[in-house]
């Protein structure tokens, strides 16, 4: 018999899809029967009153969350952030309901054991509830109380080799795409770049100092399967300089159906024949394709990396052999603003493992000290580019303009010169002047 | 200047604001000590180490303050 009546939730379950609340109303009969008898150190019942109190919200069409708070653990400032029901004396169990955020393993690679290690820990010392991977990206382990935080972080950080994430004005926990480790259209080890620097930037994860929060994300390649140029203040996007490598036979093979385009994929109903010309040449957005007399060819500076020919033809299509990545900056994914996708910075930056990624380094830590001298309380990169202008950033971080940053042909017609920048300053000698214009 | 001096300068400036404010700001507190942001922080971060400043998290917005201050201390039952 459940604790609370939940009328509305259980209308929920109706629906076609898995529901939320029939994994919590199962999370709350397995705390309940306890079968592994383990001395549960939050309320028993945290999951029913979590239920009741999410029924309440529906009924009031409001919520009965208040969060934030000094909640957290010794010497971090981020990871774990504060919650707490409105009405503790109808729901006891979710008095103090407390998030806590834990860095994913690059790639999001993990074995079983170490996830096991996790769910136990959270059953013992928590509401058992995560939430893996939603858009933060990092782990997400729902509802504890505040006695449990520091013990909690021990065991992960003494027994389980685990970091907490990032919250607050704080480098957020970094994230990549699987990269090298399972595919070939990655231009660098996204895992790597992403363990490196988030190992090297330590100091910012954990203690706060920014004007708000900073995400980096890391894609291998133009596909963007953490979409990081729409959801990073810092997206490394992996790209190559030179050709994309075309495998002729390979090509026929397609065009002949013996291969399957796409990778097999998209298969759930009869497309047709492959025709090369409809579905790739056709596509290409800046039209640097052809197919001509069984032979296909590509300009390759005219490619802008969308990847499309690639995606439908990988055995025959292949990135080219010098790769990089690019930098964009100023993306943001706000509800209430509008999402803001990034701007290019750095074209191609080679992605040097054995000088520790320096090159990257020098371009971040760029970034940084400009936002955090000019970035206004709680304004993100992105903002603060289109508050003070893109040329206003390239100074601050010593980068020269190119024409890749340009977005548009411009709309103002006049040019804003500096003083410096004109031979003999803004003052003249008005004699002079005067020999050649009169009065 | 040394962190006794940094400190000393922090402490008073957040006790003669605290009738109308109890949470501040990173920048509130490079403001304060007159210092570039990264300099700032490594005296910050000393102040939070040794209790004098603790951590205040909305969960996207970090903020500074001085231990128990605010409503937040007590309302929400977390005195150490």
């Amino acid at each position: 018999m459940a604790k609370h009546k939940t009328p509305l939730l259980d209308q929920l379950e109706s629906g076609p899809w898995p529901s939320f609340v029939s994994d919590l109303k199962q999370e709350a009969a397995k705390r309940a029967k306890n079968e592994k008898g383990l001395e549960l150190q939050i309320p028993k019942d945290v999951v029913e009153d979590l239920l009741g109190v999410l029924e309440l919200s529906y009924k009031h069409g409001k919520t009965h969350w208040k969060h934030g708070g000094i909640v957290g653990v010794f010497g971090y400032g981020g990871g774990v952030i504060g919650r707490y029901c409105d009405q503790p004396t109808m729901f006891p169990g979710v008095a103090h309901f407390h998030t806590v955020r834990v860095a994913q393993p690059a790639g999001k690679f993990y074995s079983t054991e170490h996830l096991r290690k996790l769910c136990n820990l959270w059953d013992f010392r928590g509401s058992g509830i995560t939430n893996m991977h939603g858009s933060t990206g990092d782990i997400i382990l729902i509802g504890t109380t505040t006695p449990q935080l520091e013990e909690i972080f021990f065991e992960m950080s003494h027994n389980m080799n685990q970091d907490l994430g990032g919250s607050g004005s704080n480098l957020r926990t970094p994230a990549d795409c699987i990269g090298q480790a399972r595919c070939e259209y990655a231009c660098y080890d996204t895992q790597d770049l992403c363990h490196t620097l988030t190992l090297e930037y330590q100091d910012e994860l954990h203690r706060p100092a920014f004007p708000y929060k900073f995400k980096f994300k890391f894609d291998g390649c133009p596909n963007c399967c953490v979409a990081s140029i729409a959801r990073s203040d810092m997206s490394f996007i992996g790209t190559w300089k030179d050709d994309i490598r075309i495998d002729a036979e390979a090509v026929k093979a397609y065009v002949g159906g013996e291969i399957k385009p796409n990778g097999g994929a998209h298969a759930g109903r009869d497309w047709g024949k492959f025709d090369i010309q409809k579905e790739v040449v056709a596509l290409c957005p800046t039209g640097c394709m052809k197919y001509e007399n069984n032979k296909l060819t590509i300009n390759n500076r005219e490619c802008t990396r969308c990847m499309h020919c690639i995606n439908a033809m990988p055995r025959a299509l292949r990135i080219g052999k010098e790769t990089g990545c690019s930098i964009l900056v100023g993306a943001k994914a706000p509800i209430l603003d509008g999402a803001q996708m990034g701007s290019l910075l750095v074209p191609f930056v080679e992605v040097n493992k054995d000088d520790g990624y320096q090159a990257i380094k020098d371009v971040v830590e760029g970034i940084w000290d400009w936002w955090m001298e000019e970035g206004k309380n709680r304004e993100r990169l992105g903002e603060l580019i289109k508050r003070q202008g893109f040329q206003k950033m390239l100074e601050a971080v010593g980068i020269d303009p190119v024409p890749q940053h340009v977005k548009e042909p411009r709309s103002n017609p006049y040019i804003f010169w500096k003083e410096e920048e004109v031979e003999g300053g803004w003052t003249r000698d008005i004699d002079a002047f005067r020999k050649d214009h009169m009065r | 200047m040394d962190q006794a001096e940094a400190q000393e300068k922090i402490v008073t400036a957040l006790k003669a604001k605290l009738k109308s404010k109890s949470k501040f700001y990173f920048n509130d507190l490079s403001g304060i000590l007159d210092m570039k942001p990264r300099e700032a922080k490594k005296f910050i971060n000393k102040m939070v180490e040794d209790g004098i400043l603790e951590y205040w998290s909305s969960g996207s917005t970090s903020m500074y303050g001085l231990p128990g201050t605010g409503k937040q201390a007590g309302a929400e039952h977390e005195e150490k």
